[in-house]
């Protein structure tokens, strides 16, 4: 592993007595490409300014190659940022908005003083930028002459002349259509490959942060949920909530038997995980494409065919088994109303804890408490909630 | 149904004449052959070339441009630096002080007049009181005008700034602007429209003032208006018509200047606002 970058050590954000990011702990390597995951709201853009410097940590504490920063000012953090709404210059034309960090910036001359950087490199540097995104020529351009992914692209351009350790993206390729936004994901990767440093990423598209990213951060309500690699994520969610964020899945609420047993869809299954407590509530999580369609009689599960959809590539069919709908990915198609069996092989049940069913101290609930309405309990609420309809 | 538009197009000619006709008066006047204010007997341009005549008349000038030019100035500094740290603050404080500000705007200019000439007299005591000359004059007349003005700039410097994205701001710090800078190089071109139109208010203003200056001046500092209205009084002259065609045709200019500039801004909105969408 490249040595250590950043580490964001317990930080907590708070606005107006309103927790944000729940002492969240996070260490970012030397070019490494990292990606923060979750759904609108969850505090990515939080973590993003904490880096950049634009808020400071209720409490916890930020460190750049090792030295604290919490109170070091953002024109002074070796750190370059891509806004959500690309924030360009619009006075400025496309090789001033690139320039704009070069003519500030000082360097240190052989006297000991401080001087601005020759115009030759300004020049040579803000087209070498330009070039790299794709935009040579286009430096004349007035910021408002050019489309959404070309304003983007100056956003990068505008960043990484500085040469920053760090760049930080906020969801840089929100704003563009969907293919625009896969070529510009090869391009950014591309990018970072050339320039060679590390890329903090953000995104709430989830096969976006799959395909681009070395690390993943799934974050949740203001805490990460999960760190780990596209490929452990994927295989090997912690829980339920990053196991259906990333990709889609069963989730089926079912209780740990014993070691290498579960219980769930009213049948016992065999599986791969163990130390669980006896008769701990789980969440059972099951990929659409690991789920084997047979006949009949073929599975541990019967049920009947409630849709079919084409999806290109494979078919997503719903099977009804009494109350559970089953997701699942084939490359053939049964018909609607067909009876079929499904077959689970042990290493494609993930079981998980159940985060909010385990309040600290709370008492592990039983077969009987989770079973009947496996859909909608919640654990520890009284059913206020469609009682009377 | 179809309304008639008739109603409506004889109510806009009589708003028309009612603002336009005294002003046409006046402007064919200034040009008549003879004192006659009632018949006019041919064309001449005597009238304005007695005004520059006027010894009076042109020191009056004068004294009106450059206090006109620096009260602008002055405004525009402060009104700036102020709609700046207005906009940061935070929204409750914020809208109190904008309130405040607005009541010079609406306030009758007789009272702001009598008030400063009573806080410009205080201070004079005092300051005689300490041996010292004082008494009112141009510094006074400049320091009534900078305070009528600054509210004006700040009216009109604050919707830019509210235009600015957060991250406009942001973003040059990232670049490794430091505040000072980021104000220098983004805030303040950003802003320069409302900036600039914010001057030529607050020039207009200042020549167009009467009583306020009518309050804070001591006897021998005469700005035109004062002039003009002098002259009313002692010898009725079409000099009067003259100078005054002058004083409405220069903010007649100056009202189109702010028109033209705002209206190009707001092109210059649309035009972003489509180039992201
Ligand atoms: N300056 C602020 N004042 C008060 N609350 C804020 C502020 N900035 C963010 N928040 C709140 O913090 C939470 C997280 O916001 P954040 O912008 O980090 O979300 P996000 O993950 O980037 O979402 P999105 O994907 O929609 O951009 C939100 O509930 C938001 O309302
Ligand atoms: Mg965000």
């Amino acid at each position: 592993m490249p040595k250590e970058l950043i580490r964001l050590v317990d930080c907590t954000m708070a606005f107006d007595g309103e927790i944000v990011l729940n002492a969240i702990n996070l260490t970012i390597h030397d070019k490494e490409f990292l990606t923060l995951l979750g759904p609108s709201g969850c505090g990515k853009t939080t973590t993003l300014r904490l880096i950049g410097g634009f808020e400071t940590p209720t409490s916890g504490g930020i460190f750049f190659d090792g030295a604290r920063i919490n109170d070091v000012p953002p024109h002074k953090r070796r750190v370059n940022t891509v806004f959500q709404k690309y924030a360009l210059f619009p006075h400025l034309n496309v090789f001033e908005n690139v320039a704009f960090g070069l003519r500030i910036a000082k360097i240190p001359d052989g006297g000991g003083k401080k001087s601005r950087l020759p115009e030759g490199e300004i020049e040579e540097r803000v087209q070498g930028a330009l070039e790299l995104v794709g935009l040579k020529g286009y430096h004349r351009r007035r910021v408002h002459q050019l489309s959404g992914g070309q304003q983007q692209r100056v956003a990068i351009a505008r960043a990484i002349v500085n040469r920053p350790q760090v760049l930080l993206l906020d969801e840089p390729l929100g704003a563009l259509d969907l293919k625009l936004r896969k070529e510009m994901q090869h391009e950014l990767k591309e990018i970072q490959r050339q320039v060679g440093i590390t890329f903090v990423y953000v995104t709430h598209d989830q096969e976006e942060a799959l395909t681009m990213s070395d690390t993943v951060v799934v974050m949740n309500h203001g805490n990460i949920q999960q760190i780990g690699t596209p490929v452990d994520i994927y295989n090997e969610p912690v829980n339920a909530f990053v196991a259906d964020f990333i990709g889609e899945s069963n989730i089926i609420q079912g209780v740990m038997h014993k070691d290498y047993s579960v219980s769930f869809a009213g049948r016992l299954f065999e599986c791969v995980d163990s130390g669980f407590d006896p008769n701990q509530p789980v969440d059972v999580v099951v990929r659409p494409e690991d789920v084997r369609m047979t006949p009949p009689d073929g599975g541990q599960l019967r049920g009947t065919v409630n849709s079919v959809t084409f999806k290109g590539v494979f078919y997503e069919i719903f099977i009804d088994v009494g109350e559970i709908e089953w997701m699942v990915h084939s490359t053939s198609a049964p018909k609607i109303g067909d009876e079929v069996g499904l077959l689970l092989t042990p290493e494609d049940i993930h079981v998980m804890d159940r985060p909010d069913l385990f309040p600290e101290g709370a008492e592990a609930l039983t077969l009987e408490d989770v079973d009947p309405e496996p859909e909608f309990e919640d654990g520890g609420g009284d059913g206020e909630d469609g009682e009377e309809a | 149904m179809k309304h008639s538009r008739v109603p409506g197009r004889v109510l806009q000619g009589f708003i028309a004449v009612f603002l336009y006709a005294p002003i046409l008066v006046l402007i064919v006047f200034s040009f008549n052959a003879t004192k006659s204010r009632v018949k006019f007997e041919g064309f001449t341009l005597d009238w304005y070339a007695k005004l520059f005549e006027d010894r009076q008349v042109l020191s009056a000038l004068y004294l009106t441009l450059v206090l006109a030019v620096l009260s602008a100035l002055a405004a525009t500094v402060i009104g700036t630096v102020s709609a700046i740290g207005l906009h940061n603050m935070k929204r409750r404080p914020r809208k109190a002080l904008l309130a405040l500000n607005n009541i010079p705007v609406v306030n009758p200019d007789i009272i702001t007049g009598v008030s400063l000439m009573l806080v410009f007299l205080l201070c004079v005591s005092f300051l005689r009181s300490l041996g010292l000359r004082a008494g009112l004059g141009f510094t006074t007349l400049l320091l009534a005008h900078v305070t009528f003005n600054i509210p004006y700039v700040i009216l009109s410097v604050m919707p830019k700034l509210r235009q600015l994205s957060r991250n406009t701001y942001e973003a040059a710090l990232d670049l490794g602007a430091n505040p000072f800078q980021a104000y220098r190089r983004v805030i303040l071109p950003e802003i320069m429209p409302g900036v600039v139109s914010g001057a030529i208010i607050a020039f207009t203003m200042s020549i167009d003032d009467f009583l306020i200056s009518y309050f804070t001046t001591g006897t021998s500092v005469q700005t035109l208006p004062m002039v003009i209205y002098a002259m009313t009084r002692k010898r009725i002259s079409p000099e009067i018509n003259a100078l005054s065609t002058l004083m409405f045709l220069t903010v007649l200019v100056l009202l189109i200047v702010i028109n033209i500039l705002q209206s190009r801004d707001q092109k210059e909105k649309e035009r972003r606002f489509r180039a992201v969408s």
